[in-house]
C-alpha cells in the first residue's frame, strides 16, 4: 500500500512536470524571450557600472543577479500563480479529486520549472559573462553546488507556499506577483550587493531566500569582493537557508491543507474569475 | 459615425481596463500599490549609483541618470500595457474570442484597455519624480522647464510606444506564454540603447549607430531638455565634450524626428498586426492556452 501510494506520487510528479519539460522544446521561442530579451535589462545595468568607472565584480554581480532573476520571475508566475491558474482553466478539481498528495502537484511544478529555468539562467549567464568579460572563479565547484541547491530548495519551498496562499487571494495574486518584481529585486539586491542596504534592511530580506543565495553565490564566485560586499559570512548563510528550506516545505504544507479547507468550506474553489 | 464609434469603443474599453486594473481592492492599497513598485524600480537604480560613489547624488548626472529612468516606465508599462491585452484576454479571462468577433474596432479596444495604463504610469512617473527632488536633490526646477517641448515631446513619444505595442500585440497572438518576455525583453532593448541610464556615448561605435535611430533615444534627450535643462548644461559642462551624443541636433530637429518616427511606426505596426491577425486565426491560435 505505502509503496503504491508512493509511485503515484512519484508518477504525479512526474506528471506534473512533464507539460514543462515538453513544452519548452515545443515553444522554442522561449529561447528568443526568455534568454535574448532579458540580456539587455542586464546590459543596462552593467552599462551604468561601466560609465560610473565601477568595480569589475560589481558588473560580475550585475550579471549574476539577472540570471537569477530567471527563478524569481519562474517562483511568482509559474510557481505561485500556478494553482491560481489551474483553477481558472479547471483542472483544480482534477488535482484535488486524485488519490495522490497535492504536495506531489506542486512538486512537480517545481521540478519541471527549475530544469526550464536552471537551463535559461545558465545562458543567459553564459552569454552575459561572454559579452561583459566578466571572469568567475570557479574554486569551490563543490560549495557552490551546494549553496546553489539549498538557494533552490528553499526558494521553491517558498513558491510551493505561496501557491496556496496566492489561491485564496483572487485576482489579487496577479498585482501582488506584479508587485514583487522590482520590490525583490532591490530588497534581495540582484544589481548590487545586498549588504549596502544596511545591516537591519539585509536581514530583514534575508527572509526571501535568492538575497542570501545570491550574496553566497556571489562570495564563492567573485571572492575579491567579499571584504567589501559580503553580507554574513558564508557557512551562516548556508545554514540559514538549510533553515529556510526546511521551514517553507512545512509552511507549504500547511499552507495547502488550510487553502484547501477554507476552499472546500467557502465554496470557492472551482469559483472563477473572483 | 464610423469615428463617433470608435471613440465609443475607446471610452468603454478604458472604462472596463480600469475596472480590472482597480477593482480588486480598496483605492488606498491600490495607490501604494501604484507607488512602490516604481519607487522600488528606482531605488535599485539609485543603489548601484551609491555603491559606487559612496552617496554622491548632487550632481548632473544623477539627474540625467534618474529622470531617464522614471522616463521609462512609460516605455516598459506602456508596451506591456498593450501586449497584456491579447495575453489576459486570451489565456486568463478566456473572453479574446468574444471580444474578437464583436462589431467593433480592435485598434481601438487595445488602445482604450491601454489608455488607462497609461494614467496609472503618469501617475507612478510623477510620485518618482517628486521623490527624486525631495528626497535625493534630482535638479528640477518648475520655473526653468520647457513646458512646451515637454508636451510635444509627450504626446509624440507615447504615441511612438503605443503603436509599437500595437505590433507587440499581434505578436502576441502567435507566442505562448512569452508575452511578458516580449515586452519587457524589447523595452530592454530601449533601455541599453536609448541612452535611458547613461550616455550613449559609453556604447560601442556599432551600437551608438543603431542608438541614432530609435526614437526612444529622441525621445529621452527631448525629455530631458524640457525638465533638467540645467543638469543637462551642467553634464555637457563638466564633461567637456558631447557626453550625450546628442548635443548637435536642434529641439525642432529631433520633433521632427519623432513625428516621422510615429508615421512609420504606424504603417508597420498596421502590418504587423494584420499578417499576425491573418496567421493567428489561420492557425486558430485566437482562442489558445498556454498555461503549462
Amino acid at each position: 500500500m505505502t509503496d503504491s501510494y508512493l509511485m503515484r506520487n512519484l508518477r504525479a510528479v512526474r506528471g506534473r512536470a512533464y507539460p514543462r519539460l515538453i513544452g519548452s522544446t515545443r515553444e522554442p521561442s522561449w529561447f528568443v524571450f526568455d534568454v535574448i530579451l532579458p540580456l539587455f535589462t542586464i546590459a543596462g545595468y552593467a552599462y551604468v557600472y561601466k560609465f560610473l568607472d565601477a568595480r569589475a565584480e560589481l558588473i560580475g554581480y550585475v550579471v549574476l543577479g539577472g540570471a537569477m532573476t530567471a527563478f524569481w520571475l519562474n517562483i511568482l508566475w509559474s510557481m505561485a500563480s500556478q494553482l491560481y491558474w489551474e483553477k481558472e482553466i479547471g483542472n483544480l478539481p482534477l488535482y484535488l479529486m486524485a488519490p495522490i498528495s497535492r504536495m506531489s502537484i506542486l512538486a512537480g511544478m517545481a521540478v519541471g520549472g527549475l530544469f526550464e529555468t536552471t537551463i535559461q539562467a545558465a545562458m543567459t549567464l553564459a552569454i552575459g559573462a561572454i559579452a561583459f568579460n566578466v571572469v568567475f572563479s570557479l574554486a569551490s565547484p563543490v560549495m557552490l553546488l551546494v549553496v546553489f541547491v539549498v538557494t533552490m530548495i528553499a526558494l521553491y519551498g517558498m513558491g510551493m507556499m505561496f501557491a496556496s496562499l496566492y489561491l485564496l487571494l483572487g485576482r489579487e495574486a496577479y498585482h501582488l506577483s506584479a508587485l514583487m518584481m522590482e520590490p525583490v529585486y532591490f530588497a534581495s539586491g540582484f544589481y548590487f550587493p545586498v549588504r549596502h542596504l544596511g545591516f537591519w534592511a539585509a536581514a530583514g530580506a534575508s527572509v526571501i531566500p535568492i538575497t542570501l543565495g545570491l550574496d553566497a553565490l556571489r562570495q564563492i564566485i567573485f571572492p575579491e569582493g567579499i571584504a567589501e560586499d559580503a553580507f554574513l559570512p558564508l557557512n551562516t548563510e548556508i545554514a540559514l537557508l538549510s533553515g529556510l528550506c526546511v521551514v517553507f516545505m512545512v509552511l507549504s504544507r500547511y499552507a495547502l491543507r488550510y487553502m484547501e479547507y477554507l476552499g472546500k468550506t467557502t465554496g470557492r474553489l472551482t469559483l472563477r474569475w473572483q | 459615425m464610423a469615428v463617433m464609434n470608435d471613440l465609443k469603443v475607446f471610452k468603454d474599453s478604458a472604462w472596463l481596463g480600469w475596472q480590472m486594473e482597480a477593482n480588486w481592492t480598496d483605492p488606498f492599497l491600490f495607490l501604494t500599490y501604484s507607488i512602490v513598485k516604481p519607487i522600488a524600480g528606482t531605488l535599485i537604480l539609485v543603489l548601484m549609483y551609491m555603491v559606487v560613489t559612496g552617496g554622491e547624488t548632487g550632481n548632473a548626472f544623477f539627474s540625467y541618470m534618474y529622470v531617464g529612468n522614471a522616463m521609462y516606465m512609460f516605455v516598459a508599462e506602456v508596451l506591456f500595457g498593450v501586449t497584456w491585452v491579447i495575453h489576459d484576454d486570451r489565456e486568463h479571462y478566456m473572453t479574446l474570442k468574444q471580444v474578437y468577433i464583436a462589431p467593433m474596432n480592435f485598434y481601438m479596444y487595445i488602445m482604450g484597455r491601454s489608455a488607462i495604463k497609461i494614467a496609472i504610469t503618469s501617475f507612478g512617473v510623477l510620485v518618482t519624480l517628486i521623490f527624486g527632488v525631495m528626497a535625493l536633490g534630482v535638479d528640477i526646477d518648475l520655473a526653468a522647464v520647457d513646458w512646451p517641448l515637454l508636451a510635444a515631446s509627450l504626446v509624440l513619444g507615447l504615441a511612438c510606444i503605443c503603436i509599437l505595442g500595437l505590433a507587440l500585440g499581434g505578436v502576441s497572438f502567435l507566442t505562448a506564454k512569452h508575452s511578458i518576455g516580449i515586452n519587457e525583453g524589447l523595452a530592454g532593448v530601449f533601455y541599453v540603447l536609448s541612452g535611458v541610464v547613461f550616455p550613449i556615448t559609453i556604447l560601442p561605435t556599432w551600437a551608438q549607430s543603431v542608438s541614432r535611430i530609435l526614437p526612444v533615444t529622441y525621445w529621452m534627450e527631448a525629455i530631458r531638455r524640457a525638465i533638467e535643462p540645467g543638469a543637462m548644461r551642467e553634464l555637457a559642462d563638466t564633461s567637456g565634450f558631447d557626453v550625450t551624443g546628442m548635443g548637435g541636433i536642434s529641439d525642432l530637429t529631433m520633433m521632427l524626428y519623432l513625428l516621422v518616427s510615429v508615421g512609420a511606426f504606424f504603417v508597420m505596426s498596421i502590418g504587423v498586426f494584420r499578417v499576425a491577425d491573418y496567421i493567428a486565426r489561420k492557425k486558430g491560435k485566437v482562442d489558445w492556452t498556454t498555461a503549462y
